[in-house]
């Protein structure tokens, strides 16, 4: 980056990510995975994580995320994110570790994984993109689906007497006493995507100081699946998915709620 | 003066056109007239002296396109 | 070290610590909850991770994990629970990290029963997963021989990146002897963990460990590494006992519990005046082919005995290429073929081979 042609008077406001490498991502135009991979990149960076971080890539849509975010990394079978973070976590107390799941990995597949992994109160973060509809395989239904809405495996809309309906896993893994710090944010507009760096920071600073399992399930889009441009995406997320799927705080422990304040 | 200034990669924008909602002062465009390598419209500043360096820009670019700057703040000699 | 009482299950977890296993990450099911139980007192005990998970589904996956992260890591389980593990596993070769793991086999297919079997050697030998992988699969027929390769698995789990799988039947797992185990051996410390392993990139470029290979052309340079990685295995740890098999006239073949009650048929044979040998594989894969293709040539025919429906004796069929004959006797369900049982199989295919010398010899 020359800095020669920047006036002596001005400041950085924004710039790069260290933690993120210099590869194009394969990622539709508009997808939050974009801005997500970022915020987690920039968390690292603030929190001094990127030599001593481990994550693990989904399979999904951010199957290849370990050629964007740049740390070591392990690429799990579907859903099993979670049992190899605990695995790598147990034999390595002094590293950070975390799962970037989407909902079919997270809420569908893996969910035995998940809650087992909350429950025991093991010490990684995960990050949970939900777009409510399976990206990567072409645009199925996914547990986090909302009522009616078609997709290729739905094409009359879900019907919930068929399908049952949406499931919230903040406020499932909420529930469970191992989580120290759950909650769901989202990232279609300025305000939500600053609040939720500030929460993933928080479930970073949850993990480092040993207070139990964190995660931010993060309201996103898919707007090639959606059917949708990117900017019609955001706005339809905004005005459908959030009243499902209210952003909030569903878990925060007393040592997490002193950790924010402190 | 501007208050603010952003770099952008080109070459790293997909023309998902989100920035161009999101900047406040609406002097984000995607360039009509030209390509970038990956085949999209990429964005570019259509009025450079109205940057307030607010950087909502590269808070809701997913492709990480842009550098803000901003004015250091000029801090007044007491007398003295 | 002086011999004591063992029971399997617990003779190997603890061959495990003494091996320096760094953690344990299992599910609790009949007959091998014993390592399991053995190891969630010992392991925390030495400062090591244990952990029971709440699927063997998550079980493997968690040693996936740790083998990432450089440790070394074991898992047993018994057949239906292997089949959960079957995923990781194939994971788990692609990603060459190396993992070791046990089957006490029950009776199957399905929820079968809890009685021992071989019914698992296709399973473990020719589909441990999907894909074009084979583990090193290891059988041993006692105690002390169970307590030597659960070392010896580790050791070449680690010279080559690869998984070794101890296949004992169930009542390996069950039985008590007397035997030996090792002395207790260091764990690695973290600093020491290899270069390729999952540690934080601290002064190197991130590592990746994936079984993803988008592109055809990539996929297939990955298999054939992986092929020449088999390769060299085959050619250098193929394992196996031979008894009385020099100048025999027939040929046992037979693997684990099934091997040990062979040897006895050996003698009872001999006995008789009938000039069997046995040979036990070890390595089930590797498998002995070599051998016993010269083994064909000497003898007039091979009886291959499992607690199956017959699975190793296709192994045996392959390496023969219809030098001799062979023949199959087996059991299922947890019966254990004993010597009375497999004597006779013997004096017929004795009694069939000789007739057929005699139809040569035109008498």
């Amino acid at each position: 980056m020359a800095t020669e042609d920047i006036p002596a008077n001005m400041k950085l406001v924004y710039s790069y990510p260290a933690s993120l490498t210099e590869a194009d991502t394969h990622y539709c135009p508009g997808c939050t995975h974009g801005i997500i991979h970022r915020l987690v990149a920039e968390v690292l960076d603030e929190l001094g994580l990127q030599e001593s971080t481990i994550g693990i890539a989904p399979v999904g849509c951010s199957v290849l995320a370990y050629n964007y975010i740049d740390v070591d990394f392990a690429e799990a079978a579907h859903g099993r994110a979670p049992a190899m973070a605990t695995g790598i976590r147990r034999v390595s107390p002094d590293k950070v570790v975390f799962t970037y799941q989407g909902d079919g990995d997270l809420a569908a597949i893996g969910t035995a994984e998940i809650v087992h992994a909350a429950n025991r109160g093991e010490l990684f973060t995960t990050i949970f993109v939900n777009n409510a509809i399976y990206g990567m395989t072409g645009g199925q239904m996914a547990p986090t689906t909302l009522p009616g809405q078609v997709t290729t495996s739905s094409p009359t809309g879900r019907d919930v007497e068929e399908a049952g309906f949406p499931i919230r896993m903040a406020e499932l893994l909420g529930g469970l006493p191992g989580a120290a710090y759950v909650t769901r944010q989202s990232v279609l507009d300025v305000r939500g995507i600053r609040r939720a760096k500030q929460a993933i920071k928080t479930a970073f600073r949850t993990q480092l100081d040993g207070l139990g399992f964190s995660m931010v399930e993060v309201v996103s889009t898919c707007p090639t699946n959606w059917g949708m441009a990117p900017q019609a995406a955001l706005d339809w997320a905004k005005e459908h998915l959030l009243a499902y799927f209210p952003v909030g705080d569903t878990k925060v422990s007393e040592a997490v709620r002193a950790l924010m304040k402190g | 003066m501007a208050r603010g200034m952003v770099k952008i990669k080109e070459d790293r924008c997909k023309g998902c056109g989100l920035c161009v909602n999101v900047c406040p002062v609406e002097i984000l465009q995607l360039a009509q007239d030209r390509f970038n390598i990956k085949g999209h419209h990429p964005v570019e500043v259509s009025d450079p002296e109205k940057c307030t360096g607010c950087a909502m820009c590269a808070t809701i670019c997913p492709d990480v396109v842009f550098t803000v700057y901003q004015l250091k703040r000029q801090r007044s000699r007491a007398a003295a | 070290m002086a011999k004591e009482l063992l029971e399997g299950n617990e003779a190997f977890a603890e061959a495990a610590v003494r091996a320096g296993v760094e953690a344990y990450y299992g599910y609790p099911i009949t007959p091998q909850s014993e390592a399991l139980e053995h190891l969630s007192k010992r392991l925390p005990e030495l400062g090591r991770a244990f952990l029971q998970a709440e699927s063997e589904i998550a079980a493997i996956n968690m040693v996936y994990g740790a083998a990432c992260a450089g440790a070394r890591v074991m898992t047993s389980s018994s057949s239906p629970g292997i089949s959960l593990m079957q995923e990781g596993l194939s994971y788990i070769a692609c990603s060459e990290v190396p993992v070791v793991l046990v089957n006490v086999m029950r009776g199957g297919p399905g929820l079968g029963n809890i009685q021992p079997s071989q019914g698992d050697y296709f399973q473990a030998v020719r589909m441990a997963g999907h894909g074009d992988f084979h583990m090193i699969v290891l059988a041993p027929a006692s105690v002390q021989e169970l307590i030597d390769t659960i070392v010896l698995a580790f050791d070449l789990a680690e010279q080559y990146r690869t998984i070794s799988m101890v296949v004992a039947d169930g009542s390996i797992g069950q039985m008590m002897e007397p035997a030996e185990l090792p002395p207790m051996r260091p764990v690695r410390p973290p600093e020491r963990r290899p270069d390729w392993a999952l540690t934080g990139a601290r002064g190197r470029d991130a590592n990746t460990i994936t079984s993803l290979y988008l592109g055809a052309d990539n996929l297939e340079r990955v298999n054939l590494r992986l092929q020449r990685k088999l390769q060299t295995i085959s050619e250098n740890e193929v394992r196996g006992n031979e008894y009385e098999a020099d100048d025999a006239d027939l040929l046992l073949v037979a693997f684990g519990t099934v091997g040990r009650i062979c040897q006895t048929v050996v003698r009872d044979a001999r006995e008789q005046g009938i000039k069997v040998g046995l040979l036990r594989p070890i390595t089930l894969w590797p498998f002995p082919t070599e051998r016993i293709a010269e083994l064909a040539e000497q003898v007039q025919g091979i009886l291959t005995v499992e607690m199956n429906a017959g699975q190793m004796v296709e192994d045996v069929r392959l390496a023969v290429e219809g030098r001799c004959r062979v023949a199959f006797y087996g059991r299922m369900g947890g019966v254990i073929p004993l010597t009375d049982d497999i004597l006779p199989e013997l004096e017929t295919l004795a009694a069939e081979v000789s007739g057929t010398e005699e139809a040569c010899n035109g008498d």
